[in-house]
């Protein structure tokens, strides 16, 4: 088998490599989305992040819009400082909310925007003034039990006006 | 001794052995004549195929030394001894050609791979090489489709490629017809005449090798030399060993049976 | 008792010395090999060929066995899906499987089987036949000469391998789980590239690869050039190659999926 035929062949497989590596970058992984997107920032404070991680989806109504971008805590004001890349099409109302979302039970968590109703949008580095942290599993227990005794309670004390 | 050929090749009191078995070469000093064709005769298991070996530096003898026109030959120096090579040509037993390649792309390698000539050059010279063995019409052919007698050829051209100074042929007639041994005995004699190169041949093919040689060395075992000189004087020798070496005979000083038990020991008869 | 402790110690030992012999000649081979890689770079067209010969040739198996892989995946994912309700999931769970796991590890044993034994039985064949004497005779070193080119091929070659049997083989799980089981085609698409991240799956992946390429190769090339230069001798060592090989793939994959994993 000749030079030139070879060459032609080893090229034809590595074309066929990269071919499949673009494939599953694309079609099977996250490259496709918001890569060649422009985006603006936004950020927003929670008490608790939860299990929020950098990467993780920003979704307003169900549909990704945007990715967080970076999570730092901010020692003036003890709480978690989240910045959002969102997507440059997508332009949300000053009094848009930030809540962080699960999946899910056993899902990831995300960020979620609930638009709010204002005129006039959140710009370029604009801080979302309504958040609402993650819920802890723990604080829910507790709540949870704090409301058992309550109603143990109450009947205990109506009782006691009888 | 011939008295005025300086030497191209010296072995100088050399010990060797495979792994750690016995010696194969028990202290052999040995001068081989510039410009020559010395021929090394022995029977079987007398290490006249690790003699080449050595000289070729495929190993490291346990203690002596090769010298290659005043040059040691140094396993431990690899670009010193890849230097040496490259003035050597080998003809090992039954060619070593590369079978992927053809018989063309087999003389061309060593010329390809040392010299950076352009490719209308290279062909020109492996014509001339395969020209020189008879070959040339053969270029295009697989190694497998040349028969044995074409194929040493072939590996003889390649061994020639780069006009070496030394050429070291292993049973080069090993396995050939009459015909065959004929050409390619006259071949070796043809090139280092034309080349004014130094050629050992190591041959058990006593009456060729006596034919086209200038220096006849004949070993016995752990390389001790039984005789050395010109094919003429050995020739006419009376000596029972030399007797043996170049006219054959069934038993003489060599003997015909590997040491045994006796008869009656294997086979349990009376003796 | 004691003579017979002491014999069994020698014995011991000795096999222990010889073990550890070979192992260092084995190691010294490898970074043997490393050192004489860049000289590849001189004959790129043999290295051309030798990419054909292990990539190429490969591909045969290589795809059939990513769609094989790919189809069952499907099928035994979505039955370990069922109870949890999570069935929308196959997609992204059969991706991670093929493309951090099993595209490199099973292509890396395939290709230890098809290109390592090939590669081997040349070697040990030239061995036999002297031409790796023959060629040393010349000057030239073999292991510059055909080592490295193979090598190299090698290293190229397996990473396009094993993209290609996981890209096949989510097609495969694409065509059981969507036309045969009916799973939702958008579902299966959007949570695979929601949560599937190229540089830490798909590199990881192709790194693997890469790694077990390089360790099929010199595998395959020291034990055809430390066979027995005779047809037994071959055939021991293409056995060898497999063996080995395939162990230290697998070897390499717990501890190369420890640490890609754990770092962020």
């Amino acid at each position: 088998m000749n030079a030139k035929r070879i060459e032609i062949l080893v090229g034809g497989f590595v074309l066929s490599g990269v071919l499949g590596l673009a494939f599953l970058a694309v079609q099977a992984a996250d490259l496709g989305r918001l890569r060649g997107g422009d985006t603006y920032a936004l950020t927003a404070r929670f008490d608790n992040i939860g299990g929020l991680k950098p990467r993780a989806p920003v979704r307003a109504a169900g549909v990704t819009v945007g990715r967080v971008n970076a999570i730092a805590f901010d020692g003036g004001i003890f709480q978690g400082v989240v910045t959002l890349d969102i997507d440059e099409n997508y332009r949300f109302p000053k009094d848009t909310a930030a809540k962080i979302m699960s999946s899910g039970l056993l899902g990831d968590q995300f960020v979620g925007l609930e638009a709010g109703g204002e005129e006039a949008n959140l710009a370029d580095g604009a801080v979302i003034a309504q958040t609402q942290s993650a819920v802890v599993l723990e604080n829910l227990i507790a709540q949870f039990m704090a409301g058992q005794a309550d109603r143990a309670a109450a009947p205990a004390n109506a009782g006691a006006f009888e | 001794m011939l008295a005025n050929s300086d030497p191209f090749v010296e072995l100088d009191d050399l010990t060797f052995g495979y792994g750690s078995g016995p010696p194969v070469l028990a202290g052999l000093s040995l001068v081989f004549p510039r410009g020559k064709v010395t021929a090394i005769i022995g029977g079987s298991g007398c290490g006249k195929t690790s003699l080449l070996r050595l000289i070729g530096g495929l190993h490291a003898p346990r203690s002596g030394r090769v010298i290659i026109d005043g040059e040691d030959v140094d396993r431990r120096d690899r670009s010193g001894l890849y230097l040496l090579r490259r003035r050597m040509g080998f003809l090992l037993q039954f060619g070593a050609l590369f079978t992927d390649l053809s018989a063309f792309e087999n003389v061309a390698f060593p010329i390809r791979e040392h010299a950076r000539l352009p490719e209308a050059m290279v062909r020109d010279l492996v014509l001339m090489k395969l020209n020189a063995v008879g070959l040339r019409g053969a270029a295009g052919l697989r190694i497998a489709d040349l028969s044995g007698g074409m194929a040493r050829r072939i590996a003889l051209a390649r061994a020639i490629a780069l006009d070496p100074d030394l050429i070291l042929y292993d049973e080069p007639f090993a396995g050939l017809d009459l015909v065959s041994t004929g050409m390619t005995a006259r071949l070796i004699r043809k090139l280092n005449d034309a080349t004014g190169a130094t050629s050992i041949l190591v041959s058990h093919d006593v009456p060729e090798a006596l034919g086209i040689s200038d220096h006849v060395v004949l070993l016995a075992s752990q390389g001790r030399v039984v005789a050395q000189g010109s094919p003429d004087a050995l020739l006419a020798s009376d000596d029972p060993e030399i007797r043996q070496l170049l006219h054959g005979g069934s038993d003489g000083p060599f003997r015909f049976h590997y040491p045994a038990p006796t008869m009656a020991a294997d086979f349990g008869c009376a003796p | 008792m004691t003579a017979a402790f002491q014999v069994l110690l020698q014995v011991v030992g000795r096999t222990a010395l010889e073990r550890l012999r070979a192992a260092g000649h084995a190691a010294l081979f490898s970074v043997g090999m490393l050192a004489v890689l860049p000289a590849s770079l001189r004959h790129p067209s043999l290295v051309l060929a030798q990419v054909y010969v292990f990539g190429n040739r490969s591909l045969t198996i290589i795809a059939a066995s990513g769609l094989a892989v790919g189809c069952v995946l499907a099928l035994q994912m979505y039955y370990a899906l069922l109870p949890f309700g999570a069935v929308d999931n196959l997609g992204l769970v059969v991706n991670l499987a093929l493309v951090r796991e099993l595209g490199p590890v099973v292509s890396g044993l395939l290709f230890a089987g098809r290109a390592g034994t090939a590669l081997t039985a040349e070697i040990g064949l030239m061995k036999a036949g002297e031409q790796l004497v023959a060629m040393e005779l010349m000057a030239i070193d073999p292991r510059r000469r055909l080592f490295a080119p193979r090598m190299i091929g090698g290293l190229v070659a397996m990473p396009l391998l094993a993209i290609l049997f996981s890209a096949i083989g989510i097609v495969g799980a694409y065509l059981v789980a969507v036309p045969l089981i009916g799973i939702d085609a958008t579902s299966f698409w959007s949570i695979m590239q929601a949560r599937v991240d190229v540089l830490r799956d798909i590199g990881s992946g192709i790194l693997k690869a890469a790694v077990f390429g390089a360790i099929c190769m010199v595998v395959a090339l020291y034990q055809g050039a430390e066979s027995e230069p005779t047809p037994q001798g071959v055939a021991l060592a293409t056995t060898r190659t497999v063996v080995v090989s395939s162990l230290w793939v697998l070897c390499m994959d717990f501890f190369l999926t420890a640490v890609l994993l754990s770092a962020p």
